[in-house]
């Protein structure tokens, strides 16, 4: 809301002169935050009211131009023209003897524009005779400003107009509807300075001689209405004025203050309304009554009716839609927009004024559905004063006959659905309970009367903290009966509140107390110091999510965030089959982007595209990681997650009703690789990242949680299907933490003797996710460089399985030498290195304590479809000194164990 | 004590004669002092001072000697013994520090080159200051509180005394998600508005809170940090994807008192003690009374606002930066977890993180957290 100061300190007694900027340190610290405060005005000078003696119109020009003489001076007047100013203008809204405003040679309009005198058409133009918008008091360029005729000749225009002023621009939040209003602006400064307010809607009302009776005076010969729906509307109020100037001109002062609150000016009918809007918070709208037909009814629209608004738009109307009808049907959205067919325009000289209190909601529903803010409608959603209507229609009638001529029609219709008074009572020291301080009740009382409530004080045996209305107290089961019996014996002091009408967002003891704290003063609540509290810390998936980000920080990778959006082309571009688990994906009804309106089910396409920034940027050498959520529907989930009540806690059915429409949204972690792992340099060649490395990445955040992933051959996409690693975690149970997008792997244990699961349970094989290069069909399709690796793990996964695998166990370390063996091992080509070391490990049994392999090699003399692993196996016993025949005994049986399995033959053996 | 032997020989016993030790040694340090080498000297050490050495051959005989000579001739075979040990490490020393200048001077290299074999990994700076800001409320004893970010309206609106049509939903633009089959909500009490799903992308990790209080048990310390949506336009100070911290108090007799010694101790943990904070009114509907907070400039310290003072891009010469919203929880939010509002209060608040890391880091465009470029995470590194 933009208001000029001037406008506020009509209503509260500032001190003159005031800091602007103390105006705003104290608006803000009442909760209306200023936002800026502006000086207007300061920046003209040099322009004086003048009058047209003469007009020579001049021709030849390709628009039309005058040059006039303009007098400044009465003496001036009575001379001869030629002593006067001699202007050119290019408008030619004025005429001979009529006062202007004149920027006389030397002036200074804003934006620091100088006005000299200068050759123009021909002629000496000595200044320039002002419009509105030069003023900055209008966006009325296309004539120029024409002043009453009483307008003081040579006097100073920017004194004559008080166009010197402080704007202020106030960020009001969505629960102050009130103080969308000078009326409410004005109250907040009066307290925050501690001077008298006066209630623009109390003050000057107009009396019986103007209006022809009392405020709320019924007149005979006002235009009938009703109310049909009172949901939609409880107080609906008409008055007319008769015989009305259509072209009577909007006084300047008028004009001042709507421009100082940017608000254009267009008639005065309109003018008025919007300068009462702004100064008491009432929408008002004017009907023409020659275009009105039958008795006006406030309801809600029928099937098919249908509205042009006075933005010429033909608007299908919803059947929830508030609408002012007559006999003709639909008029006007109520609060919103009225209609084009009752329209004041150009000829209207009767008019019909409406004022009304509807509902909030009503209008905001209305509002958005139709996708139609208005001023009003920014209102009457935040609630306005219901008590506005009559005095606000009262102001409205008279100023429109005061200075547009016009016939008040006596009295005025009222029509109004009955309303519940809202009254609550709070414990005199609720807010100091609230606060940490003690007020004590007498302030209380005081400041809640500043903001406009009658407080009665008495005693009563309990105030509880929740207006009653509104929490369903038998629902909230036994805690508040307990309450109430601790206090049964004693009375304590509270406090019986109405709320003024205007601010029909104190319903609660908390509205009441946030009232008290504010105009005391946050700045006077003091900090106490936290006690301890007895916290357990991060839970053991928040320390490996850590972990896992810093092993692969450390690993070389750099994390990325990326907006967590899906294409509907991704699961194409990944080449998922039909039946994937990632194709099916939640849908964003509004989403930011047309192209991606889906939720990421993979992390993979969103590091692509990082990817391919960062290369675009010369960045080629590229290890980059995420970790995030992906969401995964869950198939026979419910369309619809229910509202739930908030008048006491959901019972733990609902909740599950809740959880259940939800989305799976396990945390992921995928990482990608391009260019080199190990740059070039002066020691020699680097080394390209290929699908090793996003293997052994994978391997890393394994052992980041403890656990040794195994990794077996798999074809899924989006890999390469020859280089494609999956993961597999041995995990007891398929216990709480694992349903995510895990599915289980073969059978345990199946690998060797030692039988994973610690508690005896039956152990599992989980998929984690999967490693190796990407599919070339997948590098195409999103222009990634040659060999692009990547690896991608559920998460959840591996913290469900370092849960359940609990603490690392020391090792026993043995100080007895080392005994060495190598084998070189020929198999099949197909056959897993994996399998061969599985089956070297079950082979040599205890005694050994590390196997490695060191080269692969295929060649000639090995034969087709062969190759020869090459192992370390290193020995070591707990108590002894290994002999030798001891370590080849162990080392044999490994070999045997190796033949045995996988057909493995010692080389050259 | 056995008799003296008296058939000694006297050509061996020759050798323990004062002249012949000296002759011995003076042979011995002739042999060191000409070592031109650490290899030469090691052979003249063998040579001269090893067990086969003269000297110490002729130690083997003092037993030959009469009882009353032997202690004379030890003595005088130890005083060789010393000075020709002396002797060797002295050379010792003066060949290694000869080596030491030739031959460690040929092998020096240029350790200047670069080793940077491997290009540096780093974490993103939002994950750091998530973690960072985390940590000084679990050091507080407050636990970290997660929750979806695909979540459903009434967790993300109506709990949170958010109602529908209330303008205050529209304070948030929401991206909401599209009802998975069918035409979606019938509308209607109990159910979402008319064709939703009744699901949101959330809009604040507050939805975390209502979470918190309807699964732990009280008093209740949390803080929830995770990424959140709205539809909003990307531009330099807005991500319509983005990262809050929340924190949420729920306790017996916790006043705004409470609430600011919290924020007062956040701030001193993350720029250390001495910056003032100020608290100002605001509006959220789930807390009441609602406030927003202020910190006092850590870069200037409130000297940009002087008359004349240089400018402070950091609090725009304001001396204040906004860091949090916060306030006592609403009592209607408490009721909607089904916690009793007359025995049990609350406070709250919340922070961006982006915006933390703008005023914590001099980060002028938060785009930056969202494009990806590695030279960015790679800035911060490991820590914040
Ligand atoms: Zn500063």
């Amino acid at each position: 809301m933009r208001v000029p100061l001037s406008w506020l300190r009509a209503y509260a007694e500032l001190p003159d002169p005031v800091d602007a900027a103390e105006v705003a340190r104290r608006l803000t610290a009442a909760g209306l935050e200023v936002e800026s405060a502006e000086p207007a005005g300061h920046d003209i000078r040099g322009v004086v009211i003048g009058q047209v003696l003469s007009i020579e119109e001049l021709t030849g020009f390709k628009k039309p131009i005058r040059y006039c003489r303009v007098a400044v001076s009465p003496a001036q007047l009575g001379g001869d023209p030629g002593d006067a100013s001699g202007v050119i203008c290019g408008a030619a809204n004025f005429a001979v003897g009529d006062r202007v405003p004149l920027a006389l040679p030397g002036a200074v309009l804003p934006g620091a524009f100088e006005i000299g005198a200068r050759r123009a058409y021909g002629r000496m133009s000595e200044g320039m005779i002002c419009s509105a918008s030069e003023l900055a008091i209008g966006d009325d360029h296309t004539g120029i400003l024409v002043l009453d005729p009483d307008a003081p000749l040579g006097e100073d225009f920017v004194t004559y107009a008080r166009l010197r002023d402080e704007v202020l621009e106030i960020a009001v939040t969505p629960d102050r509807g009130y103080a969308v209003s000078v009326r409410g602006v004005a109250r907040e400064l009066a307290s925050a300075f501690g001077v008298p307010f006066t209630d623009p809607a109390r003050a000057a009302l107009p009396g019986p001689e103007v209006l022809g009776g009392p405020l709320d005076d019924e007149g005979p010969d006002v235009w009938p209405a009703r109310i049909e729906d009172p949901t939609a509307c409880d107080r609906f109020v008409l008055r007319e004025v008769r015989g009305f100037d259509p072209a009577a001109r909007t006084p300047l002062w008028m004009r001042v203050r709507l421009a100082r609150c940017g608000v254009r000016s267009v008639s005065l009918a309109v003018d008025v309304t919007n300068y009462l809007m702004l100064e008491l918070g009432q929408p008002l709208h004017p009907f023409d009554r020659s275009k009105l037909h039958g008795e006006i009814v406030v309801r809600r629209a029928r099937p098919g009716e249908r509205l042009e608004t006075l933005d010429h738009v033909r608007r299908d109307l919803d059947p929830a839609d508030i609408l002012i009808t007559d006999a003709s049907g639909p008029i006007s959205m109520a609060g919103t927009m009225g209609g084009l067919s009752t329209e004041i325009d150009e000829r209207s000289t009767d008019l019909v004024i409406e004022a009304a209190h509807f509902s909030p909601e009503g209008t905001a529903k209305m509002s958005r559905r139709h996708k139609l803010h208005s001023e009003a409608s920014y209102r009457f959603e935040r609630g306005a004063d219901r008590e506005l209507p009559l005095p606000a229609s009262a102001k409205a009638v008279a100023l429109l006959s005061r200075l547009g001529g016009g016939r008040i029609i006596p009295g005025c219709t009222h029509a109004q659905a009955p309303v519940e008074p809202v009254r609550v009572s709070m414990a005199a020291d609720y807010p100091d309970r609230v606060a940490g301080v003690v007020y004590g009740r007498d302030t209380v009382v005081r400041r809640l009367r500043d903001v406009g409530c009658e407080v009665r004080e008495g005693m009563a045996a309990t105030a509880p903290t929740i207006a009653p209305w509104r929490a369903d107290r038998a629902a909230g089961a036994a805690a508040p009966g307990t309450a109430e019996h601790g206090r049964h014996d004693r009375l304590i002091p509270v406090l019986e509140v109405t709320p003024p009408s205007w601010r029909s967002d104190l319903t609660d003891p908390a509205d009441l107390a946030e009232e008290v704290i504010r105009l005391e003063g946050y700045e006077n609540i003091p900090a106490r110091m936290p006690r301890a509290l007895a916290g357990h810390g991060l839970t053991a998936r928040q320390r490996l999510r850590r972990t896992v980000g810093r092993a692969l920080g450390g690993a070389g990778f750099v994390e990325v965030h990326t907006d967590p959006f899906a294409s509907p082309k991704d699961s194409g571009a990944l080449s998922l089959p039909p039946e994937d688990l990632r194709r099916p994906a939640v849908r964003v009804a509004n989403p930011l982007s047309e192209d991606e309106p889906l939720m990421r089910t993979t992390l993979l396409p969103g590091l692509f595209r990082v990817l391919l920034r960062n290369i675009g940027r010369g960045f080629g050498d590229l290890a980059l990681f995420e970790t995030g959520l992906v969401f995964r529907p869950r198939p026979g989930a419910p369309s619809v997650a229910p509202i739930l009540p908030v008048n006491r806690g959901p019972s733990v059915q609902e909740l599950a009703a809740l959880e259940a429409a939800l989305p799976d949204q396990p945390l992921h972690v995928a990482a990608v690789l391009a260019g080199a792992c190990e740059l070039p340099g002066w020691w020699g060649p680097g080394r390209a990242a290929s699908w090793p490395d996003a293997v052994e990445a994978a391997r890393e955040i394994g052992r980041a949680c403890h656990l040794s992933l195994e990794v077996r051959a798999d074809k899924e996409p989006p890999w390469h299907p020859g280089r494609c690693a999956a993961l597999y975690v041995l995990a007891p149970s398929p216990g709480a933490g694992a349903n995510g997008g895990a599915r289980a792997g073969g059978e345990a244990g199946g690998a060797g003797g030692e039988a994973g699961g610690a508690s005896g349970e039956q152990a599992h094989e989980w998929l984690a996710g999967h490693a190796g290069e990407l599919h070339p069909r997948v590098i195409a399709a999103y222009g990634l460089p040659a060999r692009t690796c990547a690896l991608e793990l559920d998460l959840q996964v591996l913290f469900t399985a370092a849960e359940a695998a609990g603490p690392v166990r020391a090792p026993q370390l043995s100080s007895y030498p080392v005994a060495t063996q190598d084998v070189a091992l020929v198999v099949p080509s197909g056959v897993a290195a994996a399998s061969v070391q599985d089956a070297l490990e079950a082979g040599a049994g205890d005694l050994l304590e590390d196997v490695r392999l060191f080269d692969v090699y295929t060649g000639e003399q090995l034969g087709e479809d062969r190759k020869s692993l090459a192992y370390t196996l290193r020995f070591r016993a707990p108590d002894r000194t290994l002999t030798v025949a001891e370590t080849t005994a162990a080392r044999d049986a490994a070999v045997a164990e190796a033949a045995r399995r996988v057909g493995a033959e010692l080389r050259g053996g | 004590m056995s008799a003296p032997n008296k058939n000694y020989d006297p050509v061996a016993v020759s050798s323990l004669s004062p002249g012949e030790v000296s002759r011995m040694l003076d042979e011995a340090l002739a042999a060191v002092a000409q070592a031109g080498s650490l290899e030469e000297l090691r052979a003249a050490r063998i040579a001269h001072a090893g067990d086969r050495s003269p000297l110490a051959l002729a130690r083997a005989e003092i037993g030959a000697l009469p009882p009353e000579a032997r202690a004379e001739a030890g003595r005088r075979v130890s005083a060789a013994q010393t000075q020709l040990k002396d002797a060797l490490s002295r050379r010792q020393a003066e060949l290694e520090a000869d080596r030491d200048q030739r031959v460690l001077v040929t092998e020096a290299v240029d350790v200047t080159l670069p080793g940077d074999r491997t290009p540096p990994g780093a974490l993103h700076p939002v994950t750091l200051l998530a973690d960072r800001l985390s940590d000084v409320f679990v050091a507080m004893g407050y636990e970290v509180a997660e929750g979806p970010e695909v979540e459903a309206e009434w967790y993300n609106f109506d709990a949170l005394n958010i109602p529908p049509d209330h303008p205050a939903r529209e304070m948030q633009d929401t991206l909401f998600v599209a009802p998975s089959s069918g035409p979606g909500s019938a509308g209607g009490p109990g159910l979402p508005s008319q064709g939703s799903s009744g699901l949101v992308l959330r809009t604040h990790t507050s939805p975390v809170q209502i979470r918190s209080m309807l699964t732990r048990p009280l008093p209740l310390y949390v803080v929830s940090p995770g990424r959140c949506y709205r539809n909003e336009a990307l531009d330099a100070t807005h991500l319509p994807v983005f990262y809050q911290i929340e924190g949420l108090a729920v306790d017996e007799g916790l006043t705004m008192a409470d609430l600011r010694g919290a924020i007062q101790a956040f701030v001193d943990a993350m720029f250390g003690a001495g910056l003032r904070t100020r608290l100002r009114p605001d509006y959220f509907p789930f807390t009441e009374p609602s406030g927003d907070v202020s910190m006092e400039c850590h870069v200037c310290r409130g000297a940009s606002t002087d008359p004349g003072a240089d400018p402070c891009r950091v609090c725009r010469s304001q001396g204040w930066i906004e860091i949090a919203g916060c306030g006592m929880v609403n009592p209607r939010v408490l009721v909607a977890c089904g916690i009793d509002p007359d025995r049990y209060s609350g406070f709250a608040f919340g922070l961006g993180i982006e915006r933390a890391l703008m005023v914590g880091h001099d980060l002028t465009d938060i785009r930056e957290t969202v494009d990806g470029d590695v030279r960015f995470s790679r800035a911060f590194g490991m820590e914040i």
